[in-house]
Order: structure tokens, then sequence, then C-alpha cells
């Protein structure tokens, strides 16, 4: 990866420079470049229609040293074990064991390296990608999720594509893009107790909205991303895409380079230096142009919850639900008024203190050891609420068994709280973990629309920290306050 | 070009009286049905537990399952997809930022499905977009002036028809009012010409080669196969 090395010209940014360096056939007015894919990662659940489309046009996958599939969306999170058994009662149902067992036929059909359910690093893919060191800065990064924006967090540029572009990457390992815009986000200042990146980000959406960044892709810059681990930024980088966004980018520093070395697939000796030396040209030239640019000041923000339907209907934790009659765009009065509708929420009404019925501590989000740690501080020598649910699913198998290496899935159980294997699971809600309708849940996962988590399911999103502390009163709680 | 056939004839022959199309479908002359809120995401389109499919067709019935029917699977009579004028409509007239959310490509499928040729918003997520456009769905982004008079029309005669012309780029509302709409061009050639994408990148196979000479790979994902 020849990165950040055209000397000469205008300053650049970070995303020019990772795109300059993986163009295969510039683009025109006319067509699209012909983008060179360093990473591919696929799961079970937009991978067929592609796998059946090479099948049909009697095609191979060029490069399954570039691809690596896991299975996370259908997955049960109650056993490692999906196939259905003579005998025993179904984990999960039969469309989701059919779909999981066609990954398992491709992969082994087109040579593609599968990390199964059951396998010691099976996890949810935007998990298990930097975990093994296979995320690495400067890199072009595509998966047919939306999430794929996660891995910005280590200044990648990373998108989630559709199912024919899935297709045309394993075929050819290349995807058709015309040049993204950018816009800087700045975020300056510094966090307070009990606030963290998941609420820099809610409050990004809140303040912007969900389709602030459309057509463009975010550069997180200023000293409070520069303050966050990588775990927290790509806390941050992941819900870009709830912003609008396909991709958001975090430029490499010295704690990027901490997180990668020594991983299973990070570079090593001689190797480890080149690269880091290529890593380090990589942040954005001093004078480089952004298309837009929006700020916020980290020291001002409070734990952030969500109120409505999509994840840009958020404010602080402790305010009131926003009034529609108050709203002079007409759109937006009954946007919100249907959003109140799903939600059985008043104007007016202060979320605090509001009964709720399940926590979940997982999702591409917020899963990985430091959210697990995050919660169970909260959780240490406290108990669940009577009668609320807690659901915790570790983001992958060596985030499980990290935990249980430190003891933390004690602190959930003796809590009262669910431990599970690793998967999507309450997230998107295709395995059985769900809502009831109409229950209320305070989730750590990227998305609140009507039904995401269960049909009739009412999801408040929020921060590991305000989720554990509201599944110990059993009401929305800021963690602050927390007695 | 990978185009998910429509569900069934009928959802889409009652109204189309558009004259000789192209392949494409397109000029398409049609009625509407209104679906007018903001930001309708995919996991409305089409919920998530549907996806558990290893199929492209067949997803119309799924397409706005839980805005159609109840928890029960009675249908909602006042959705207006339910509603009977909504029978053969095959355009889809929505709010801004249409098809957020999710990356699948189940919502054009979906769409497709329930016999939509085209769906018009002033503003379209982008991946849900390049979705659509891949499937022969038509994304048509129109301002917010010619959106307000387009729903004033349709709440004034809800069998009135609007003609999309891809070609030209033009959607006619029911009172004659042409407006423009931006297709990208090579999606519109695509489209128009039935021109397979990979099959564009495939011609590209000496460049991709060439790349990967001179840019060998720091990764890669062999040695962790299970």
């Amino acid at each position: 990866m020849a990165v950040g090395i055209e000397a000469s010209g205008a300053p650049r940014t970070l995303v020019d420079k990772v795109w300059d360096a993986h163009v295969v056939r510039p683009g025109t007015a006319d067509v699209p470049a012909v983008l060179y894919v360093d990473l591919h990662l696929v799961h079970e659940v937009t991978s067929p229609q592609a796998f059946a489309g090479l099948r049909a046009r009697g095609r191979r996958v060029r490069r399954p040293d570039r691809t690596v599939a896991t299975m996370d969306h259908s997955t049960p999170t109650t056993s490692t074990q999906w196939r259905a058994r003579a005998g025993a009662p179904p984990i999960i149902d039969d469309a989701g064991v059919a779909q999981l067992a066609r990954l398992e036929q491709n992969c082994a059909e087109f040579g593609v390296p599968l990390y199964e359910l059951g396998n010691d690093k099976q996890g949810i893919v935007h998990v298990i990608g930097p975990e093994l060191g296979l995320t690495q800065p400067g890199m072009t990064i595509v998966c047919g999720d939306s999430h794929t924006s996660t891995h910005g967090a280590f200044g990648a540029l990373a998108f989630g594509i559709g199912t024919s572009e899935v297709e045309h990457v394993l075929a050819t390992q290349c995807v058709l893009q015309h040049k993204p815009r950018t816009m800087e986000v700045r975020v300056d200042g510094r966090l307070q107790p009990g606030v963290s990146a998941k609420d820099i980000i809610l409050a990004i959406l809140a303040t912007y909205g969900v389709d602030g960044g459309t057509g463009h892709v975010f550069e997180y810059r200023g000293a409070a991303i520069r303050a966050l681990s990588m775990e927290e930024r790509m806390t941050v980088c992941n819900m870009s895409i709830e912003g609008g966004a396909r991709a958001g980018l975090i430029a490499p520093d010295d704690t990027t380079f901490e997180y990668v070395a020594g991983r299973p697939a990070a570079p090593a000796g001689p190797a480890w230096d080149d690269a880091v030396a290529g890593w380090r040209s990589l942040p954005s030239d001093d004078g480089a142009r952004y298309d837009r640019a929006i700020a916020l000041d980290a020291t001002r923000l409070a734990p952030m919850i969500t109120y409505g339907t999509n994840p840009g209907m958020g404010m602080p934790v402790d305010a009131h639900v926003p009034d529609p009659a108050t709203l002079a765009e007409p759109a937006h009065r009954q946007a919100l008024d249907k959003a109140l509708r799903y939600m059985d929420l008043r104007p007016g009404e202060q979320l605090l203190g509001k009964r709720i019925d399940v926590v979940f501590l997982g999702s591409c989000t917020n899963s990985r050891i430091s959210d697990l740690r995050l919660a169970a501080g909260v959780l240490r020598g406290r108990a669940v609420a009577p009668g609320l649910r807690m659901l915790v699913v570790p983001g992958s198998q060596q985030v499980k068994r990290q935990a249980e290496a430190e003891g933390l899935d004690a602190v959930f159980r003796a809590a009262g709280a669910e431990w599970r294997e690793a998967g999507c699971s309450m997230c998107i809600a295709m395995n059985g973990d769900q809502l009831a309708p109409g229950q209320y849940a305070v989730s750590t996962s990227n998305r609140n629309f009507e039904g995401r988590q269960g049909p009739g399911g009412r999801t408040f999103l929020a921060s590991p920290l305000t989720a554990a502390a509201s599944a110990v009163t059993g009401v929305i709680t800021d963690p602050r306050t927390l007695q | 070009m990978p185009v998910a056939p429509t569900s069934s004839a009928s959802s889409s022959s009652s109204s189309s009286s558009s004259s000789s199309s192209s392949s494409s479908g397109f000029p398409l002359t049609a009625r509407a049905v209104v679906l007018a809120i903001d930001n309708i995401d995919t996991d409305q389109i089409i919920p998530a537990r549907f996806l558990k499919t290893t199929d492209k067709v067949g997803l119309g019935r799924y397409c706005f399952a839980d805005w159609r029917a109840d928890a029960s699977g009675a249908p909602r009579p006042e959705f207006p997809l339910n509603k009977p004028g909504a029978a053969g409509a095959e355009i889809l007239v929505a709010g801004h930022n249409f098809g957020c959310g999710s990356s699948r490509e189940h919502a054009p499928w979906a769409l497709l499905g329930a016999g939509f040729r085209a769906v018009i918003s002033p503003r379209f997520a982008d991946i849900f977009r390049n979705n659509a456009l891949t499937n022969g769905l038509l994304p048509v982004a129109v301002d917010d002036a010619v959106h307000h008079r387009l729903l004033a029309l349709l709440a004034a005669s809800p069998d009135a028809t609007v003609t999309i012309d891809a070609e030209r780029q033009t959607a006619t509302l029911p009172d004659g009012t042409v407006a423009t709409f931006p297709i990208d061009r090579f999606a519109k050639h695509c489209l128009l010409n039935g021109v397979d994408p990979l099959g564009f990148i495939l011609r590209e196979d000496a460049a991709i080669a060439d790349y990967e000479r001179t840019h060998p790979a720091r990764v890669t994902t062999a040695p962790f196969r299970a």
C-alpha cells in the first residue's frame, strides 16, 4: 500500500490519500473510478445472492486471501451450535439455519476463510476485523453492511455496499465508486465523567440530523477525538452511517499503532516499521480542504438518549421530550408526532425515571471489552432491577473469553443479567433475541427504527454506562447520578 | 443486469400505459402511491426478519410489512399501500432521505417485487440510491417545490398519473409540469442499455492485475483459515 507518497501538489485530506492510493482506473464524468479493495468482509445475510451470481457466471473469487467471512447476524447467542439436530429443539429457525449453511457451502466452494459459529475467532464482522489485525490504516475495506464505517477508526476508507457490489468485489477485488465529498467533524474539548464516545456520536446525530452527511465521508478530528481509545473511536465511526455518511475516518496516530501492533494479521519486524512509516504520512495535510465542516464541543456534552425512531432524535438524558407543536416545518412536526406515537411518549415528558423492560448491551457499536468493563463497573455489587431483563452479548468469542478471564461474566451473572455467545443479537433481532411488542429497551446498539429490535419494540439508544445504570434502577437513569 | 422481476404481472399491468418502453421499462407512465414520511429507513421497507432468504425474488410481499399489517397480521386499512387505489401503482412518492439505514439490497428487491419501478423523493440515502439504480428501480430526486406540488396534485387526484422519462431525466406531473432530475451518467447508461457493471470492471482486468503487482498486499486473511 503506497500511501501518501505523492510528494507535490495541493494539500490532501486523509480521504484523498487513501483514495488516490487505491485508484485502478480514475473516474470521469461518464464513469466512476475503479477502486481497489484491500479487505472484503463477508457475512451470511448479504452474501448468498452474490455467490449465486458468481456461480451463474462461472467466476471464482479473485482474492480469497483478501476476503474473510463470519457468521453473526442470524446466529443464536444461547449456543455455539447452529445446525438443527435430530431430537433437539431448534435453536434458530429453519431459514436462519439454511442461511448459515449456505455461507458455509459458499466459503468452502470458493475458498474463502470463514469463522463459523463455534470457531474461537467468530464474532460480529466489525469486531473481529480490528481484533485480528486485519483492519489497518490506509486500507480500503468494504462489506455488505452499512456499519463497515466502524473500520474508519483506523484511518481506513471503509464503507457498506449492496449485494450486487459484494459480487463485484468477490469477482474483481474492485468496486465502482465516485470520489466522495468530505466533511470535517471537529470535536474539541474534553469529555466529562459519565460521558463517553457513544454520547459524542449521538450528540452529533441529534445536532446535524440523520442526513447531514449524505453524499459525504466524515473525518473526525479535534482534541476530544484524539483522546479516545481505539475502541471508543470505533464506536464513533460506527454510527457515521446514521448521519448519512457512508464512511467516517479518524487519522491514525500512536493510539492506532499501539492497538494494531502484535495482532495476528499485523505486520511484524521490519515490515512493521515500514508500515508505521507509511501510516504516519496519512493524516490530512495542513491546509487540506474539506467540502463542509461541522463542530461540537465535547466539554459541554451530557450522557445522551434517543426518544424517537431514528438515531438523530436524541437529547441529553435529563432533557424533556420535544413538542412537535414547536417545530416550524410541517414535515418535521409530522415526523416527530409519528415517532412519539410509536414510542408512546408525551411532548415535554422527561425520560429520566421512565420504566423500561429490557437492557441490551451489545452490537458492533458497543460490545467490545472496554464497553463490557464500563458496564460491569456499574453492575459490580449491584443487581439488575426486579422484572427487568438484561442481555449482555459480547462482540466476539475473543471478547467473551477476555471478559471471562477478567471475571466480568461473573459480575453480570451475579447482577442477574444474561451472559450470551457473540453475535449481532437484539440489535437487528434476526436470531430470536428480540423485544416483545410494546416493550421498552435501553440499548447500546445503533438503530432505534420502528421494529428494529422486534416488531412493536421501542428502543432508547444510549451508552453502556447509561444502559447499565438504567438496568440497576429499572428506569432510565443518568449514570452520573446513580447512588 | 440482475433485475429482480416484479412479483406478479397483475401488479403492474393495469395502470401502465407507457408506450414502447425500452428494456429498462422507461419511460414509465403510472399511478403513484404517496408515503409522505421523512427518513423512511430500510427496516421499514423490509424488516430484518425477512432477510433470512438466499434469493432476490419473492420479497414483494414483505415490503413495508410492519406498516401494512399489525402484530396479528391483520392489514391496516389506513396504510396507503393497502388502499384499493394503490393496486397497480408503480411509483412511490416518499419524504426526505428515503432508504436511510442499512445497506440491504433487499430493500430495492422488495420494492420491485411489490411492483414499484421508481421512487420520487427530495433526497435519497446514498447506499439505497446506488442499490436501487443497480436493480433498475429509479430514484427520482426532485426539489422541494416540485415535491410539494406533486403531493398537492396527488392529494387532489389520487388516480392521476406521473410520467418518468429516464432518458430525458424528466418527471411529468399530473398538471403537465415537467421537472428534471439527476441520474449518475454511468448508472443511466447501464439502466438504458442493459449494461452490466460487473462486465465493465472485468474489462479492466489487466489494470487490476497491474495494480496488484505494484501494490503487494500487506494483509492476508489466509493464515487464519479455520
